[in-house]
């Protein structure tokens, strides 16, 4: 953590990580008051509509359960529509989380713990909505143990070569030891909230939560221990995850599909993506609690930067595949690429390099990295364009494959549409109570680094 | 109140530096069982008390492999003896489409075992303890307080002596901890 990093925390012409005079009482007190605090107009009535949508979700849900996945645009030869284009998109906005918690921590970049705590729970809500899609898409969402290895009646086993398997194995340990890791940082926290509650129903939860954490120094050091060690099995883990993600593709011989280069072009598009997301949604977060003294202009600029660099990568990946295909010599391959460019679907495709290759380019400019609007709108720009990166991989290819008489065309149903915006009413509905109920930023961790800071 | 109702002595100190060299003395002192409260990490005060070495990391090696070997047995087991199939004309044995399940299994029981682990070892949950007795610790303690326990079952306790030893360390306060 930051105390075994000698680096002075302010360096020159570098903004701090964290501004104004504080305490650890002080901080304790800021970050704890939007849980404290009255509720806000402008959060119920965000409530009120992500719970809406979250409403017209379980109304999808039901509809397809009991008419099927017919009522989805899916047919062959697409076979796999929103569904697998949703799931990718959303297990790509988690991977920021665990990115910032995980990864950065393990290489010392102190500005991440104004921003993990947030980042970790979105990953978890991105991670229970991305996992809606596969369990629905099975048709009989009911049976969704089937893909687990347990032992039954008819001695049937999971395919472990396929993977999908790996795919079930993956997600469930990602998502398993996201919430151990966001819960392993709650405890400190969690401690305060129950010493400082007025309300017995907060003090209560806030206290069977807590464990009966006193942070004696013993405690303290397993602790550490633990979280550091977290951090160093999430970081293999986060990019192992989208590398299976992308095998879901690459192992196939689908053309546009059967590339050497997706596991690392998903995993720098998944952070890519996420990092689009933590700005979506912490840039109205900030002037709305407050936090300007934790979340700096130095943070932007990072995040930014992180975004321009992952947004390059992603930029390679799309010129390669394009080469591949040429230099490899393989008619299908070439005819995909053609067929992006002007085929049925060259709107959606032009849309995504604008949106991921061109509009990211004005990060290059400092006034564009700390000016928070522009940054929303690139950042909402991204999410788009993300979401266009999947629905180009996955519909192009399917509609086009190697026999024109199989041919045919693919648009999502309004069905589709609700499941999709529905599983944003249950992210957003997630992150609204969150927002509300536990603290936001990483108490103790900026008590850290508040301490450091007053020191040098 | 008699010795044997009280858990032990403590002592409230401004900040983390203080409160170091405060365990720093008394674990000089001889002084065996001692604690200190913070409330974030302070590193310094493990050396301070001489804390041995975690056994966290073990634990997590231990279920790291634990959890590998038992996957890849699971996936050796069903896949070549218990219903051995062809599948796309690979033998029964083909690892390398093991190599995912079985990473993710090392990977989830490492850290399913490692959360565990500092959860036993810190021997939580435990919604009571003593110290909560204290009312500045229960106010400041998990946000800006620093504390110094010695327990009165340490062989060189004796109350009005480790009282008067503590005040010597130029605390806030010193107060009794009540069983």
């Amino acid at each position: 953590m930051a105390t075994m990093d000698p680096r002075p925390l302010i360096e020159p012409g570098v903004p701090p990580v964290i501004t104004g005079e504080h305490t650890p009482g002080s901080v304790t007190d800021d970050i704890t008051r939007p849980i404290f605090g009255t509720t806000k107009p402008w959060w119920l009535v965000g409530l009120a509509a992500s719970f809406a949508l979250l409403m017209l979700f379980l109304m999808a849900a039901a509809k397809l359960v009991t008419e099927g996945t017919g009522i989805w645009g899916l047919n062959i030869p697409v076979a796999w529509g929103f569904a697998i284009i949703n799931f990718v998109w959303w297990i790509g906005i988690g991977h920021a989380g665990t990115l910032i918690s995980a990864i950065l921590l393990l290489f010392r970049q102190d500005w991440r713990t104004s921003i993990n705590r947030f980042a970790e729970a979105m990953t978890l809500f991105a991670v229970a909505c991305a996992g809606m899609f596969p369990i629905l898409h099975l048709g009989r969402p009911w049976l969704f143990y089937w893909l687990m290895p347990y032992p039954n009646q008819m001695s049937l086993w999971p395919q472990f070569q396929s993977p999908l398997i790996w795919d079930v194995f993956a997600v469930s340990t990602y998502a398993t030891v996201s919430l151990l890791f966001w819960f392993t940082g709650l405890i400190p926290d969690l401690a305060s909230l129950r010493d400082r509650a007025k309300n017995i129903w907060i003090k209560r939860l806030a206290g069977i939560f807590s464990l009966g954490w006193r942070g004696s120094s013993k405690h303290w050091q397993n602790y550490e221990s633990l979280y550091l060690l977290l951090a160093g099995l999430s970081t293999p883990l986060v990019l192992s995850v989208h590398t299976v993600v992308s095998f879901d593709f690459a192992i196939s011989i689908v053309p546009g599909w059967h590339t050497t280069v997706f596991p690392p072009y998903f995993v720098a598009g998944a952070v890519f993506a996420g990092f689009a997301m933590v700005f979506t949604l912490m840039l109205p977060l900030r002037p709305l609690f407050g936090l300007h003294n934790f979340i700096t202009d130095r943070h932007l600029q990072a995040m930014a930067k992180v975004m321009l660099t992952t947004g390059l990568i992603v930029a390679y990946g799309y010129i390669v595949e394009i080469f591949v295909a040429w230099y490899s010599g393989n008619t299908y391959e070439w005819y995909m690429v053609k067929n992006r460019f002007f085929g049925p679907f060259a709107f959606q495709y032009m849309m995504l390099w604008v949106c991921n290759i061109v509009i990211p380019q004005f990060l290059w400019i400092k006034k564009v990295r700390t000016s928070p609007w522009i940054l929303w709108l690139i950042s909402m720009a991204i999410n788009v364009g993300m979401w266009l990166e999947r629905y180009i991989i996955v519909v192009v290819s399917l509609s086009r494959d190697f026999l024109p008489s199989s041919w045919d065309v693919y648009a999502g149903t309004r069905w589709d549409w609700a499941v999709y915006v529905g599983t944003i009413g249950l992210f957003m509905t997630l992150i609204f109570l969150f927002i509300r109920f536990l603290p936001v930023i990483s108490i103790f961790e900026v008590r850290h680094l508040a301490h450091e800071k007053s020191h040098h | 109140m008699s010795s044997d109702q009280l858990y032990g002595l403590m002592a409230e100190f401004p900040n983390p530096e203080t409160l170091t060299e405060a365990a720093r003395r008394t674990h000089k002192a001889g002084y065996r069982l001692v604690d200190a409260f913070t409330p974030y990490p302070v590193e310094a005060l493990w050396e301070a008390l001489e804390h041995k070495r975690s056994w966290v990391p073990a634990v997590v090696l231990t279920g790291g492999i634990c959890g590998g070997l038992g996957g890849l047995t699971l996936q050796y087991w069903s896949s070549v003896i218990h219903y051995p199939m062809i599948v796309g004309g690979r033998p029964f044995g083909a690892w390398p489409g093991w190599v995912v399940v079985t990473f993710e299994c090392t990977i989830l029981l490492a850290a399913i075992s490692g959360l565990l682990g500092m959860i036993l070892l810190n021997k939580l949950p435990q919604p009571y303890h003593p110290v909560f007795n204290v009312e500045s610790f229960r106010k400041k303690a998990s946000s800006e307080g620093f504390f110094l326990l010695i327990e009165s079952a340490d062989e060189q306790f004796d109350h009005a002596g480790t009282k008067s030893f503590l005040q010597g360390l130029n605390p806030i306060e010193v107060s009794d901890v009540e069983e």
